[in-house]
């Protein structure tokens, strides 16, 4: 049976990775899963310095998922690089660098900084909702996220994943700008902008007020994104959104992903990943299936 | 020690005040488990699926046995206060660094608990060898834990309504017995731990508080749990420490609060 797939040139052992911000860079989740059986483990946001992120609460709980206000906390690209990128490379998994900045050229510092360190991909966040500056304003108009996109590549060594938000009107239109300025790739859903009101103490439930959401209640409306995108751009692209096992995982790919995230779930079970790796190779050897790729876009009307 | 995500079984469960449970889990985490720590409690609803933080009250190393002393105060602690005798709940630990017993042990030390801050005072109690003056604050004459922190120092209580024990908050009872200290541990809530810090840094004298903050992975990887610090530290870079791993216990003048 064979569960490789190939994103830009880049092969991974099979279609599950991390997604940014849920897993660190992997050494936290490291005591309770084999980091050497992921497909691929996509970091935290890096900047080019320091970020402190926002005030706590950070996060809160909502019916089926949750809401978080981090705010990209990150140690910087310099002690990244020093600290994050030995410790993946020990492993056998791609490393794919989540990238935030408050302006393009933050983005491209960052970009550039990463070029010789043997990284495989890169994936640009210009979707979080928690940052007043930088990231989703590049993320929420056809000719930001085209103009951004160009200029990082321009400056890019490794292949570039744009990573999407589901805060805009039309995903089908930011997925092909996205592909038209150059991206070998997409990511997507981002985290739902949402909020929580507590009506005991009547304050908000986050510091920031608004987060994102994410968890398995989310699932739907990513499934249906990333059907959406993958149907408008010939570009890979990455499913996640609420995926919590190989099932969730599977729906994905049957929507067009090449690959899928999981995030949240990570909270929910520290075994999540694993277990959606096997999942999978159930799923498939139930179905007779050789091929990990014949499940991409498989969906039938 | 590696954490682990495992199934716990219920050895018993009791309500002990108003809105307070006595729960004893199964579990071989207890053998690991050091003053201070805390595990997190999963709840079988799956609309609820972010781990509970919960502090260790009492381990039980020989009959690998926790004992959880919690409030519900939502969704989550209430579906934990159904469980019954031989039921099963999914935990994860053991997490966070505990109280540091060495800065204590052989000096005047106070042991201070507010609410449901009080619970894991009780191991400390147990564990630490010093003289002890184990120091308590309830809203009102639901006073629980009380008897079996006497068996550990001298226990002073105080009460928000004045039914038992000095009127105020647990500062009230340190000025009307005269007491004194060379270190103190607390745990409680945020007013409470900024009086402790503001008397430590009077005083001259060390306190190790343990903080709580809403988290959600509980093992260091979403940053959700962050507290200001005076120094930056090694991990994050910026002035935020992870609650969940750098803490729980933090020595005041180290943490903003």
């Amino acid at each position: 049976m064979n569960t490789k797939v190939t994103i830009a040139g880049v092969t991974l052992q099979n279609p599950v990775m991390t997604a940014s911000g849920t897993f660190g860079s992997g050494m936290e989740y490291g005591e309770f899963v084999d980091l050497n059986k992921l497909g691929a483990v996509v970091t935290k946001g890096v900047a080019n310095v320091p970020w402190a992120g926002n005030p706590t609460p950070r996060v809160a709980e909502v019916y089926g998922g949750m809401l978080n206000a981090i705010g990209l906390q990150n140690p910087g690209i310099d002690v990244f690089i020093e600290r994050d990128i030995p410790f993946l490379k020990q492993y056998q998994t791609k490393i794919i660098v989540n990238v935030c900045g408050k302006t393009v050229a933050d983005y491209i510092e960052v970009v550039e900084k990463l070029g010789d360190t043997g990284v495989d991909m890169l994936e640009i966040n210009v979707s979080c909702p928690n940052v007043k500056e930088g990231a989703i304003a590049f993320g929420q108009k056809t000719d930001a996220l085209f103009d951004i996109t160009s200029q990082i590549k321009k400056h890019a060594v490794q292949p570039v994943i744009m990573k999407l938000s589901p805060n805009v009107t039309d995903i089908s239109e930011m997925a092909r700008a996205a592909e038209a300025a150059g991206a070998d790739a997409i990511s997507l859903i981002n985290t739902l902008t949402g909020m929580k009101i507590d009506i005991h103490k009547r304050t908000f439930a986050l510091a920031n007020k608004t987060g994102g959401m994410s968890g398995p209640a989310i699932k739907p409306i990513a499934v249906r994104m990333v059907y959406q995108a993958a149907s408008a751009v010939k570009i890979p692209v990455i499913g996640m959104g609420g995926i919590c096992n190989a099932e969730d995982a599977i729906e994905f790919l049957l929507a067009g992903a090449s690959a899928v995230s999981v995030g949240a779930a990570n909270f929910f079970n520290p075994y999540a990943t694993e277990e959606i790796v096997r999942g999978i190779e159930a799923y498939m050897e139930q179905y007779k299936i050789e091929d990990v790729k014949e499940l991409i876009g498989a969906v039938q009307s | 020690m590696q954490k682990k995500k495992l199934t716990a079984t219920v050895k018993s469960q009791q309500k002990i005040a108003e809105g307070i449970y006595d729960l004893r889990l199964s579990t071989e985490l207890a053998a690991e488990a050091s003053v201070g720590q805390f595990i997190c409690l999963y709840p079988k609803d799956k609309s609820t699926l972010l781990p509970r933080p919960i502090s260790i009250c009492e381990v039980d190393k020989d009959k690998e046995t926790l004992r959880l002393v919690y409030r519900v105060a939502g969704k989550g602690t209430a579906e934990f206060s159904g469980l019954k005798e031989g039921e099963t709940v999914e935990i994860l630990g053991n997490l966070g660094n505990g109280f540091p017993l060495e800065k204590g042990a052989g000096k005047r030390v106070f042991i201070m608990g507010g609410g449901i801050g009080i619970p894991p005072m009780l191991e400390l109690s147990k564990r630490l060898s010093a003289e002890k003056q184990i120091i308590v604050g309830y809203r009102d004459r639901d006073t629980f834990l009380k008897e079996e922190l006497e068996q550990n120092g001298s226990v002073y209580v105080a009460t928000e309504d004045g039914s038992v024990g000095s009127r105020g908050n647990v500062m009230d009872a340190i000025r009307e017995n005269g007491l004194c200290a060379d270190v103190i541990y607390a745990c409680g809530p945020m007013p409470m731990l900024r009086a402790i810090k503001g008397y430590a840094q009077e005083k001259g004298i060390p306190a190790y508080i343990s903080l709580e903050e809403h988290m959600a992975c509980g093992v260091g990887a979403c940053l959700g749990c962050v507290v200001k610090t005076k120094n930056i530290d090694s991990h994050s870079h910026v002035n935020n420490a992870r609650i969940c791993t750098d803490g729980p216990v933090f020595e005041a003048g180290e943490v903003d609060i």
